[in-house]
């Protein structure tokens, strides 16, 4: 039986990587171009094919409205609450959207949702994998942010099987931050891991003993991070431009991304520099230039940075711990680079932080041993045991509109509760059942999950049915509903109406879909490419035969060139990329001699002193070069 | 209470149930095979009969974590990853049942609130039914204030809007802060000697229960005494936390 890798996937906000387990040690497996991290930025070439990673990075600021960054922010959300997100990211949801529909954002003329945005990014990590292995990768865990709901949490289950991965299982990225630090140190203790990323804040507090990772409690915001400090920068830079020059660029979308290139530059040098400049070529010529001091970013960022203090103090609080009982805190995420966001760590948990390990590739590695364990483990991995919670309480509503809370946040999961329902009218046969995420008292302030009818109630007087409803909060923290109804024993039958989500018919649409367009569009391309090569070897004879050497054909190989070249005139508007390809062959074929002809006069005339460009070859595509050509304008 | 969730009680606990394993067919523990590791199918047992316990209050809690740690390492679904779709099945459901019995014995209100609901007391029910009917009419939910308490609370409940609307004005009173401190304080002690008197009933549930198991005659009255003793306390501790609580809040705010 041939080996089956499972490999651990980090899926950031800003940056996506994927690891797996080398002997007794998670190692990151680097992409094409040798790096480790894969930009989470996807766009559609010119051919509309999807392009991932450093390669879309660039079209990002070339051509914004083909290109997607952040989109992590939006799994699992509906309309409603991303208007905020909206304002601040150039998203461009489809014009056409449904209410209650799942997201759809735009690139170039086609519509993607979330989880199919997220699945590219997941299949260009799959095929660095695979590349890596020389075997196919079929097995995955995934991590998420471990305040992610459940809805965010099946979005990016989605996401893995458009992918065409099995998602084995989905881990809190602070808890396999845990793991890799866990089996890098051995040690026992209480831990705090502190994960600042792209988009979003974790904070989990972990008791680690004996091999068991047991996570005590858990806060956060998926809603902050790195990203909302760039969006202040880019906001000053876009007034100040305004202010100077009088020129809105807010709605200028290439200018925006050069800018967010140019800020999150400038951020980074400050983490290490006192001060750093910010410079950016704008549109008609003019150049944006500030200076900005580490003090005036510490300054600004600080609202932003302040945010992650109640988070920590709930979790303390949750666990029951003062600071001074935690034994090490652990950063992870890029955005903990920042030496103001380790001040606050330390003056939150009286400590210094331990820093040793690499942040933006801590997580994956984590991910990379839990793979080990679900495969059977190894003598590193041998007794460990990841025991994690759920980060928000679950609850159903009930009468009033009030929120009745049935699973507290910080359960150690699987968890499961169990209600009893019945029936308010004579042969009412349906029941519905409104599952809600959160901690708030009334339902409205909390996240509606899902609405279930229980369906096919025996006919009964009112109030004597006695439905069992069973809630069940797997190991990925998703919920699993299933109802009986005691007196009947009938199972009911459960029809679910994902309050934000893609059904299972839709993600199973999703994968065929992706597989038809790949073949679909590698066809497109491959006719394109096709018709493009005829036009160039066509346009070539048309030159050619203004050449002295075709002076030196017989009249019968002139002959046999004409029919070539009607042949492939003939097909060259077919949709038959092959037939067009065999017809430029046969073309090519019959005209080698021409070749050689004018190979011999280029060569003759450059001995009577022409250069070679001068010299007309006659052949090779003559294809214009945009951006050497823009250079000289 | 009725006749029927009496006689659930003197069922004994489950004990080691001496059955085979699905798989290799050697005997085995209840949840798991001792010999080849196998989970086993979920068994219909209450929270104390999952850790093989008698329906006892007094619980060693740290045996019971041990015993959870322990079960944890064969029944949690990352460990059985690999099994058959059933097996898979039967390791997510046993291992949430683990959890859920853990979560719930490990905490003496939680352990308590569960055993009177096996004895078939609706605790919870009433007062959450009261919650809502008075949330849904927009009234304030009234509680039944322990009579020892009455005038205490009053006096206390008028501080708390006082201290609440001085600090919407942004004023501060020390001297009313240090009096709702200091009843804060008084408080908490009434909280600790509550859960103390709690322990005694206990002792008095336990007692009942040893009884049982050494086949002596049944002490019905007895038996419905500690558990009404008990639901008493639990109703004047949870009004005394939220209490607690709100007095917090105010002077956080």
């Amino acid at each position: 039986m041939a080996t089956d890798y499972i490999v651990g996937i980090d899926l950031g906000t800003t940056n996506s990587l994927v690891a797996f387990m080398q002997g007794e040690s998670p190692v990151v497996i680097p992409g094409e171009d040798g790096l480790n991290l894969v930009p989470s930025v996807v766009a559609l070439d010119a051919n509309n094919q999807p392009v991932i990673g450093n390669a879309a990075r660039n079209a990002l600021i070339a051509t914004p409205e083909r290109a997607v960054y952040s989109i992590k922010r939006l799994m699992g959300r509906g309309v409603d609450d991303v208007q905020e997100e909206l304002k601040f990211f150039p998203f461009r949801l489809a014009e056409d959207l449904q209410p209650g529909e799942v997201l759809r954002i735009r690139l170039g003329d086609k519509t993607f949702t979330p989880p199919e945005i997220s699945a590219l990014i997941l299949r260009q990590l799959k095929r660095n994998a695979e590349r890596f292995f020389g075997a196919s990768v079929t097995k995955a865990v995934i991590t998420v942010p471990a305040y992610f709901n459940d809805a965010q949490r099946q979005a990016t289950k989605d996401a893995g099987r458009i992918a065409g991965l099995e998602v084995l299982r989905l881990v809190n990225e602070p808890t396999a931050a845990s793991l890799a630090y866990g089996l890098d140190q051995k040690q026992n203790g209480i831990v705090a891991v502190y994960d600042l990323g792209g988009g979003t804040f974790d904070i989990s507090i972990l008791k680690l003993h004996d091999g068991i990772f047991e996570v005590i409690s858990t806060n956060g915001d998926t809603h902050l991070g790195g990203d909302d400090i760039d969006n202040l920068l880019i906001t000053i830079a876009l007034d100040d431009i305004q202010g100077d020059l009088g020129i809105d660029l807010r709605r200028n979308a290439e200018a925006v991304q050069a800018i967010r290139k140019a800020v999150i530059e400038a951020k980074i040098a400050l983490s290490s520099q006192p001060s750093a400049k910010l410079e950016v070529e704008l549109p008609g010529g003019k150049h944006y230039l500030r200076e900005i001091t580490r003090e005036q970013f510490e300054q600004l960022i600080q609202p932003v940075i302040d945010r992650t203090v109640g988070p920590c103090k709930q979790a303390l609080k949750d666990a029951g711990l003062k600071p001074e009982q935690i034994d090490e805190v652990v950063l992870v995420g890029g955005s903990t680079r920042i030496p103001k966001v380790r001040a606050l760590v330390k003056d939150l948990f009286h400590r210094e932080p331990h820093t040793d390990l690499n942040p933006d590739e801590v997580v994956a590695l984590g991910a990379a041993v839990q793979a080990n364990i679900l495969g059977g483990g190894s003598v590193a991995t041998e007794n460990m045991l990841l025991l994690d919670v759920t980060p928000l309480s679950l609850g159903i509503e009930v009468a009033g509109g009030v929120t009745d809370k049935i699973i507290l946040r910080n359960s150690t999961i699987p968890a499961s509760a169990t209600q009893f329902y019945t029936t308010q009218v004579d042969g009412q046969a349906n029941v519905a059942i409104h599952v809600l995420q959160g901690e708030r008292e009334l339902a409205k302030d909390c996240r509606s999950l899902a609405r279930f009818d229980l369906k096919g109630i025996p006919p009964m007087a009112a109030g004597m049915a006695r439905i069992e409803v069973k809630f069940l909060i797997d190991a990925n923290g998703i919920l699993h509903v299933s109802a009986r109804e005691q007196r009947s024993g009938k199972e009911a039958e459960i029809q679910v109406q994902p309050s934000y989500g893609l059904t299972d018919e839709q993600v199973e649409g999703m994968i065929l879909d992706s597989f038809d367009s790949a073949e679909e569009d590698f066809r497109q391309r491959q006719v394109i490419e096709a018709r493009n090569e005829a036009e160039t070897i066509l346009t070539a004879l048309e030159k050619a035969k203004k050449n002295a050497a075709w002076g030196h054909l017989t009249t019968d190989e002139k002959k046999k060139i004409a029919k070539f070249e009607k042949g492939l005139r003939s097909v060259q508007e077919e949709d038959d990329y092959q037939a067009i390809r065999k017809a430029i062959e046969v073309l090519n074929q019959g005209t080698t001699r021409l070749a050689e002809l004018m190979m011999d006069s280029a060569v003759s005339t450059v001995l009577k002193g022409k250069t070679m460009d001068e010299a007309d070859m006659g052949e090779g595509p003559t294809a214009p070069h945009p951006v050497a050509k823009a250079e000289f304008e | 209470m009725t006749n029927s969730s009496l006689t659930t009680i003197s069922a004994k606990p489950a004990p080691e149930e001496t059955q085979t394993c699905w798989s290799c067919g050697t005997m085995r523990a209840v949840h798991f095979c001792e010999a080849c590791g196998k989970v086993q199918p979920p068994a219909p047992v209450d929270y104390f009969a999952f850790f093989g316990l008698a329906r006892k209050l007094n619980i060693d809690v740290k045996a019971l974590d041990k015993d959870f740690y322990e079960l944890s390492r064969k029944l949690h679904p990352d460990l059985n990853a690999r099994a058959g779709s059933e097996e898979q099945e039967w390791s997510l459901q046993q291992s949430s049942r683990l959890n859920d019995a853990h979560r719930t014995l490990k905490d003496p209100i939680r352990r308590t609130e569960y055993l009177l609901k096996l004895e078939g007391v609706e605790l919870e029910e009433q007062s959450k039914s009261a919650t809502e009917q008075a949330r849904a009419s927009g009234q304030v939910k009234k509680q039944i204030v322990p009579p020892d308490l009455l005038e205490e609370v009053f006096e206390l409940n008028m501080q708390l809007e006082e201290l609440r609307m001085q600090k919407k004005m942004g004023e501060d009173d020390p001297a009313l802060i240090e009096e709702v401190g200091r009843q804060k304080l008084e408080l908490e002690e009434k909280h600790d000697e509550l859960l103390q008197e709690l322990h005694g009933y206990w002792k008095d549930w336990d007692a009942l229960i040893e009884r049982e198991r050494s086949a002596q005659p049944q002490a019905e009255p007895e038996r419905q005494h500690a558990l009404n003793k008990m639901v008493d306390v639990l109703n004047r501790r949870n009004y005394i936390r939220n209490l607690v609580r709100d007095v917090s809040e105010a002077l956080e705010q």
